[in-house]
């Protein structure tokens, strides 16, 4: 069931283009079709010079977040079906990161930003005597579960407000990869984290504008994640 | 034009799972850089699902010498069992620094880490499935990706990300190190290195359908080829049994270690004819084979070429009575879909995303995806490098993860034991190589060190024929799926082989459109088709010549396995007039004789 589908595409290419600009593509393709279907498409038949960045094509590497008809999205869980593809669809780069080439932008900020948090795991103590693995319940477990799934696309971050305006706010993608360690039973650099957190490009620069939790792939639940994050600052209590 | 140098003991090709843990040990004792293509959590190895094996018995009784023999097993004999016997007896030390470094598996009610079955992964008393694949939900292998890149970050490793390994340098028959085009600007570097390690991954991308990321392009077996050195048993690919129809995407074979079970058409569970012991958890090159048969015969669902993967509560509650499954306190198995959503949260995302079937209320449509190399560059258990049939060493290189064959998975893996052989392998190279380095010296680097990348790279975009990458691409992966898949014949594969010779030949006329220097990933695609079309030759041209069926080379001109005279492993080289040579070496026996497999 092959359709006609226009994708308005925000180009920019450094060594020709001094200001992005909008192109059209129409190609045919179905309803279940992904945006990097079409993206594949249109570089393969029509121009090979559109650039963006993909690799698993399913959802879990991270690399394909762009801005699908406005909202954070990553174009390989994106399916036309889910579009109205009666109208144009527009992909753009997403926001708040230098562009680099059309759907491209660096992400170095986003990483470094990242690194600020103390993203790894940090205990100290002797292991095990046998060598075996420490104990965790499946309750201390599940504490921290949906903040493992993060894949650092940057939906999160790049679709927040705060960061627009100041790359220097760690944005939520940092707090969800810090909370993953603050509330695992097994880490012991928590305080030092939420001291990280407390500062100034840290989660009261939040304001709750939930953009980043609509724009998550992998749906976690970022606002709450960075709610408890601050609860866990001010009470100095992780439960 | 400028060229930038740059000089480290180590230099680590891949920041996927073998290449990040042969980073954390390099980095403790020799400078090591880490150039990949991708972001280091980009790679593949976040994609993989159900588990690592390792007998830690954590569940029911286990042992590593029960690994080692089902590892055996399911290489139909042609893995080399001094290094199967290494991986699996290792594996628990492994998975316990995996966890130390804070990897967060799943737990089991006493805290520790929760172990799920697998295919061909079995008590050998009792020949029952057996819980040894540690596990984090579904996604194991992004938490294994996740964890080694963060401890990275913990220690500091200096990367080079979104940097393309173009090719490799020798001087004086050793490793010097590699060339590489920064993407974001086009750039040439040249790292000067006294130990290189190869870890870029596998080439799924050969295949029409596919579970594999765009990024599985051989770049490295394809590199290795081109400096005259071979590749081993590249005619062992496997295609993993469930791979969502059409797309390819993966679902995990612990869909079926949770119960679920494969219908046909007809409402069977086919797989009790296949394998009547351990049924839906064979090995996978029984299962695909299966379900080509199944579908073949005229039961796939409404005559199509897919199968319905059944993980529904009802469905699963009805076969673990009929098979009798127990809970580890002796209760009957039985699941909620609560317990379904717990376990395979990923999965059902992917369904209802890309399906939009729900996988606790309907079925699952699925076909065999091409998934994973068992072959691929020839090295030792310490990772180095083979440059022949004699096992000479090539000093300084190192290989691990999928693109090596030490071999371990021989002509079929066993699932789970992927992640195993990245972590154990990457380590071993990591401490190899350093060591190595410890007591080499720097090559002299010679003037002309990235002159074949650039001519290579001025090639494809001064080509101004009529072809393009799309078209040749296309029509590779439809030929190796139809001709060089499950099921193969000595006129389909000789057919496909002069299909990929002429597609090399026509890749000399493709015309690119983007001439530019940022980021130019137009050029970059029709560099990893070259590789890919490399990859495809020389994996028809050593199943062309292995007149057996053994693991994932199926033959239905040559239906049985013939150890009398293909018990060896495949060595293939390209020549410089571009012939395809083969030669053979011996699979390392110790404790298995080979014998009949049955499951």
């Amino acid at each position: 069931m092959l359709e006609k589908v226009t994708l308005k595409i925000l180009r920019y290419n450094p060594e020709k283009d001094a200001q992005p600009h909008y192109e059209r593509y129409t190609v045919e393709a179905e309803p279940t079709d992904r945006i990097l279907d079409v993206l594949e498409k249109i570089k393969a038949y029509q121009d090979g010079t559109l650039t963006f960045r993909r690799s698993c094509a399913h959802g879990v590497c991270g690399s394909c977040a762009m801005r699908i008809n406005g909202r954070n999205r990553l174009a390989c869980k994106t399916l036309l079906k889910t579009l109205d593809t009666s109208k144009e669809i527009t992909v753009e780069p997403i926001l708040g990161l230098p562009r680099v080439k059309d759907l491209i932008v660096d992400m170095t900020t986003f990483f470094d930003n990242y690194k600020k948090v103390m993203p790894y795991f940090i205990n100290d103590e002797p292991l095990p005597e046998d060598g075996r693995e420490r104990l965790q319940s499946p309750e201390e477990r599940a504490r921290f579960d949906d903040t493992t799934k993060c894949i650092l696309c940057g939906a999160c971050t790049t679709a927040c407000p705060t960061f627009w305006a100041d790359n220097s706010y760690v944005g939520p993608s940092a707090i969800v990869n810090a909370h993953r360690f603050i509330f695992d039973s097994r880490d012991r650099a928590a305080a030092e984290r939420l001291k990280i957190l407390a500062g100034d490009s840290g989660v009261f620069r939040c304001r709750t504008a939930f953009n980043c939790t609509e724009a998550c792939p992998r749906e976690i639940k970022i606002t709450k994640a960075i709610a408890e994050v601050k609860r866990a600052i001010i009470t100095g209590r992780l439960d | 034009m400028s060229i930038k140098t740059h000089q480290y003991e180590v230099v680590i090709v891949g920041a996927g799972g073998a290449g990040l843990m042969a980073a954390l040990y390099a980095s403790k004792k020799a400078s090591t850089a880490v150039i990949s293509k991708l972001y280091p959590s980009r790679s593949h190895t976040g994609a993989a699902q159900g588990g690592i094996s390792a007998a830690l018995g954590n569940i029911e009784e286990d042992r590593p010498e029960w690994h080692t023999y089902d590892t055996v097993k399911g290489s139909d004999y042609l893995g080399d069992q001094d290094a199967i016997e290494f991986m699996c007896f290792k594996a628990p030390e492994l998975v316990y620094e995996l966890e130390h470094m804070g990897l967060p598996f799943d737990r089991t009610p006493e805290g520790r880490i929760m172990q799920r079955p697998f295919g061909g992964h079995t008590n050998n008393e009792t020949g029952k499935p057996v819980r040894r694949a540690c596990h984090a939900a579904d996604r194991t292998g992004h938490m294994i990706l996740q964890t080694l890149y963060q401890q990275c970050i913990k220690n500091n490793v200096t990367f080079f990300d979104e940097f393309q390994v173009l090719d490799l340098i020798m001087v004086n028959g050793k490793a010097a190190g590699v060339v590489a085009i920064e993407i974001a600007t086009g750039d040439i570097h040249v790292f000067h290195a006294k130990a290189v390690i190869l870890a870029t991954g596998g080439w799924g991308r050969v295949w029409e359908i596919t579970s594999n990321a765009y990024a599985y392009t051989g770049d490295a077996p394809a590199m290795i080829l081109r400096k005259g050195l071979p590749v081993e048993d590249m005619e062992f690919f496997q295609f993993h049994p469930t791979g969502i129809y059409k797309l390819g995407i993966l679902i995990t074979e612990g869909v079926r270690g949770e119960g679920g079970v494969l219908i046909n058409d007809k409402g069977e569970r086919f797989m009790e004819r296949y394998a009547p012991h351990v049924k839906d958890l064979a090995s996978r090159d029984v299962v695909s084979r299966a379900m080509y048969i199944e579908m073949k015969e005229g039961r796939g669902i409404n005559g199509q070429r897919y199968l319905y993967l059944d993980v529904r509560p009802e469905t699963v509650n009805k076969y673990a009575k009929i098979d009798g499954r127990t809970n580890p306190d002796g209760t009957p198995y039985q699941v909620t879909a609560e317990d379904i959503l717990r376990k395979l949260p990923d999965i059902i995302d992917f369904c209802k995303t890309y399906l939009g079937v729900d996988p606790v209320k309907e079925p699952m449509p699925v076909q065999p995806t091409a998934h994973y190399a068992m072959g691929g560059i020839p090295t030792n258990i310490k990772t180095e490098v083979l440059a022949d049939e004699k096992n000479t060493v090539v000093p300084g290189l190192y290989a691990a993860g999928e693109n090596a064959c030490v071999s371990v998975h021989g002509a079929n893996r066993l699932g789970t034991n992927s992640l195993l052989d990245l972590v154990v392998f990457g380590k071993e190279a990591g401490i190899h190589a350093a060591e190595y380095a410890a007591g080499a010296q720097f090559e002299p680097l010679p003037d002309d060190a990235a002159d074949y990348a650039r001519s290579q790279l001025d090639a494809i975009l001064n080509s101004k024929g009529n072809e393009r990458v799309a078209d040749i691409a296309k029509e590779m992966k439809h030929e190796m799926m139809d001709k060089v898949g499950v099921f193969r014949t000595e006129e389909g594969m000789q057919e496909a082989l002069d299909k990929i010779r002429e597609l090399k030949e026509r890749f000399k006329h493709i015309h690119i459109d983007d001439h530019g220097k940022v980021f130019n990933t137009d050029l970059l695609t029709a560099w990893e088709l070259s590789n890919l079309l490399d990859v495809a030759e020389i994996t028809t041209a050593s199943a062309l010549a292995r007149k057996e069926s053994r693991g994932a080379h199926s033959r239905d001109d040559y239906p049985k396995r013939d150890d009398q005279n293909w018990l060896k492993h495949t060595l293939a080289w390209r020549r410089e007039n571009g012939e395809i040579e083969l030669r053979y070496k011996p699979v390392v026996i110790t404790k298995y004789q080979p014998k009949e497999r049955v499951y």
